[in-house]
């Protein structure tokens, strides 16, 4: 199983201390204004928000600011549908485990083939506990069939959750539209919304979205806090009781110090979404056809014309992405792979293989994610990489010819047929 | 993140033999289809005493897939065929000074293609009956394969059984979940159920925990919870450390009072000083006696990994061991010295600590 995005590999000795960072969909730098904004909260600013005195009102204000700014790149009708948590995973577990809670009656989920873990996961194991999950399956280029979607809606169905944007490709699914189709049917929706929260414009209370996760560190906050939005009126039982924290629907003492910071990290990034759609995309369509251009056999997996615009994945035919990631790293550029070998499962990443994407490709899957803080110098950098270290490691497959696939060559390689175990 | 080492990197970054063999007689192909690697190894043999004067590889894989293939040239370069039919996927992995488990099958491809080869040089025709499953048990390396022939071939029900015949869940103990489930639905398929806090069927007298905490299925215990120190990770660590063939070296001593520390009570009642009050003081030779006896039961199981042990002194509840070979510097080695450290308890029936000898100058300033 891949865990969190898809696995990076690196060998820290090797590691020069300046490197190139494209594994932005991985996590993400703590901005420096992030920093900065939340440093206070580890010391003069220490306070339990619960506390009537002002050393807690001084933090309570400071959550209440947090709040609001990340309703706002949320586009949420009210601040206090925006309830912190630690990560994109507990957000996911307490929404969908809440739906089967509220609505016992309802026995059904459906979600998608190509969900991260933190769904997928957690659905395989609803499934042992009598469950019936559907996944719905995509295409070539990621895409979901609406009409199959359409017709599994039904009362018995506790919850839909569909990613926004898939971490490894950047696909984007029609959540706004598939959410809609969920109310007409009278079906709770959420959206595991981690990638594309800081990326895209977002404006839910345009939508009918009724739950949505969010993860700091993929947009420049800290790892440990992440956010489930949850509509006013959605039926809701909480995953940790105790006190009266978030209104009674996430106990636990705030995290102050990280909701501070995830604050001033959505207050960047509404400010920085032009970036993102300009600039980081730019960038993202040099480095893609920078590459293309020159390396033979080697295609773009997901939807380009429906993505997000820091995410480029490139399959590279015939060679391994971790030996990819191992020699790129060397050069001191940060990337990851859909390949077995990096995750420490024995099988090509689930997007890939739900693609249809051969085995012979999906192992070479690289992805690019880029960040605003990526270079138009870092770029051209990666560009002069990649086409070497790919030639390198074509030169040792026996898939592989001179310059050309193995089957189609008419040398000793033609046809390369391994037995298999 | 693979703890990869420097020998594997080497390799990897500088392959020796890479590529094919211009006028070869002898090509193994193989590939792996769970993890899609795959391999070409091309040889020269000389017709006359079978030697190997020459050898490439083309490899479709990751780092350790190519370090694994470029090793093996190195290796068999210069052997006969039938010496180089006896290298191991172990011997590869030596020769690179190891390989994480999740990387072992990548080794495991380099001896097939050998084989393969060979079979080519010689007109046969080589066919690979190894079946590789999901990796369920990470800290030894075990496939669902293995596990789900294991418990079939062996009639087992219960998941400390199954770590003592396939090492599988001896470690860390994180796949527990994952070998129930398999246990699960092997019996089901036999028709029986499969109950975590059942007593495994050859051994009717033994209980286990299970009760609350199914996760953590606790060995059934040889003294009162007061006389034996025991943690879970202790109590894992001696299941790894059990030959798989047999379950006797955990298995408790004939005769002994089975008890199951089934209530978070007797839990917290093993924590606490022993009172050693059941057993007779020992003298101190007999004391050390029984403790190098124990070390020596112990020592196949930690050879057979390529790891040993050594005993280098008692000092009253201390003692102090090296961990030699694939032990020293081994990531369990922490989980292999605390299992040691529970036989080694459970044997003298007093509360000892084993040390790395590199604490002997921490202790004793303490």
């Amino acid at each position: 199983m891949n865990t969190d995005t898809m696995s990076s590999t690196s060998m820290s000795s090797d590691q020069p201390s300046t490197g190139i960072y494209l594994d932005n969909n991985a996590t993400t730098m703590v901005a420096p204004e992030v920093v900065e904004a939340m440093l206070p909260y580890f010391s003069d600013q220490f306070g339990n928000a619960s506390s009537m005195h002002q050393f807690g009102d001084r933090v309570g204000r400071a959550i209440k600011t947090a709040r609001q700014q990340v309703q706002a790149l949320l586009g949420a009708e009210l601040d206090s549908e925006i309830v912190f948590t630690s990560c994109g995973t507990e957000s996911d577990s307490t929404a969908i485990l809440s739906a089967l809670k509220a609505q016992p009656e309802r026995r059904e989920i459906i979600t998608t083939v190509v969900e991260h873990p933190a769904v997928l996961s957690l659905c395989e194991h609803l499934e042992k506990d009598g469950y019936t999950v559907h996944r719905l399956e995509v295409d070539g280029q990621g895409r979901l069939d609406l009409a199959r979607y359409q017709s599994l809606l039904s009362d018995q169905v506790a919850i839909v959750s569909v990613m926004w944007a898939n971490n490894e490709t950047g696909t984007l699914f029609p959540v706004e539209q598939m959410a809609e189709m969920a109310r007409e049917a009278g079906v709770m929706f959420h959206t595991d919304a981690v990638q594309a929260v800081g990326k895209l414009t977002i404006d839910l209370k345009t939508t009918a979205i009724d739950m949505l996760s969010l993860s700091g560190h993929k947009l420049h906050a800290p790892k440990g806090i992440g956010v489930l939005y949850l509509r006013r009126g959605t039926r809701f039982r909480p995953l940790l009781r105790g006190g009266h924290q978030e209104r009674g629907r996430r106990a636990g003492t705030e995290n102050s110090a990280s909701i501070v910071a995830l604050g001033k990290a959505c207050e960047l990034a509404q400010a920085h979404l032009e970036t993102e759609r300009t600039q980081v995309a730019a960038l993202r369509d040099r480095l893609e056809q920078g590459i293309l251009e020159v390396v033979p056999n080697s295609f773009v997996t997901g939807d380009p014309s429906n993505r997000l615009p820091n995410t480029s994945n490139i399959a590279f035919e015939f060679i391994e992405g971790e030996a990819i990631l191992l020699l790129l790293n060397k050069l001191g550029i940060a990337a990851s792979s859909g390949s077995a070998c990096t995750s420490g499962s024995l099988e090509p990443s689930h997007v890939m293989r739900a693609m249809g994407i051969p085995f012979t490709a999906a192992h070479g899957t690289t992805r690019f994610s880029l960040s605003r803080y990526t270079t138009a110098e870092e770029i051209e950098r990666v560009i002069e990489a990649v086409p070497p270290v790919v030639a390198q490691l074509r030169k040792l497959s026996p898939y592989w010819d001179q310059d050309r696939p193995a089957t189609e060559g008419q040398g000793h390689q033609a046809g390369f047929q391994p037995a298999y175990a | 993140m693979w703890d990869y080492s420097d020998t594997v990197k080497e390799h990897f970054f500088n392959p020796r033999n890479a590529g094919a063999v211009a006028d070869s007689n002898a090509i193994g192909e193989v590939g792996s289809l769970s993890c899609g690697d795959a391999l070409r190894l091309t040889l020269k043999v000389d017709p006359e005493n079978e030697t190997i004067l020459d050898a490439g590889f083309q490899t479709f894989g990751c780092g350790s897939a190519i370090a694994s293939s470029s090793a093996l040239t190195e290796i068999i370069k210069g052997m006969t065929l039938d010496q180089a039919l006896k290298v191991s996927n172990q011997d590869i992995a030596d020769y690179l000074d190891g390989l994480p488990p999740e990387k072992m099958h990548c080794s495991v491809m380099g001896r097939e293609a050998l084989q393969s080869a060979v079979a080519n040089y010689r007109g046969e025709v080589w066919s690979d009956d190894h079946e590789e499953g999901a990796m369920i048990c990470k800290c030894f390396a075990v496939d669902e394969v293995l596990i789900e022939e294991t418990i079939r071939a062996n009639h087992l029900s219960s998941v400390e059984e199954v770590s003592n015949y396939t090492k599988a869940g001896g470690g860390c103990s994180a796949c527990h979940e994952g070998i129930e489930t398999i246990l699960a639905r092997v019996l089901k398929e036999q028709g029986r159920d499969f109950q975590p806090a059942a007593s495994p069927a050859k051994a009717p007298e033994r209980q286990r925990v299970a009760v609350g905490m199914p996760l953590m299925p606790k060995r059934a215990q040889t003294a009162s919870p007061a006389e034996q120190p025991s943690t879970d990770a202790a109590a894992v660590a001696t299941s790894a450390t059990a030959p798989p063939a047999s379950s006797a070296s955990v298995a408790p001593p004939p005769g002994s009072a089975a008890l199951a520390a089934a209530s978070p009570a007797a839990a917290t009642a093993n924590q606490a000083e022993p009172s050693a009050k059941s057993r007779p003081k020992l003298s101190n030779l007999a004391r050390i006696r029984r403790i190098e006896q124990t070390i020596e039961s112990i020592r196949p199981n930690l050879q057979r990994d390529h790891g040993d042990i050594e005993l280098i002194d008692v000092d009253g509840k201390n003692i102090f061991v090296k961990m030699v070979g694939a032990c020293s510097g081994c990531q369990l080695a922490a989980v292999t010295l605390e299992g040691i450290q529970e036989r080694i308890c459970e044997d003298l029936g007093e509360l000892v600590r084993v040390l790395p000898e590199q604490a002997m100058a921490v202790a004793q300033r303490a």
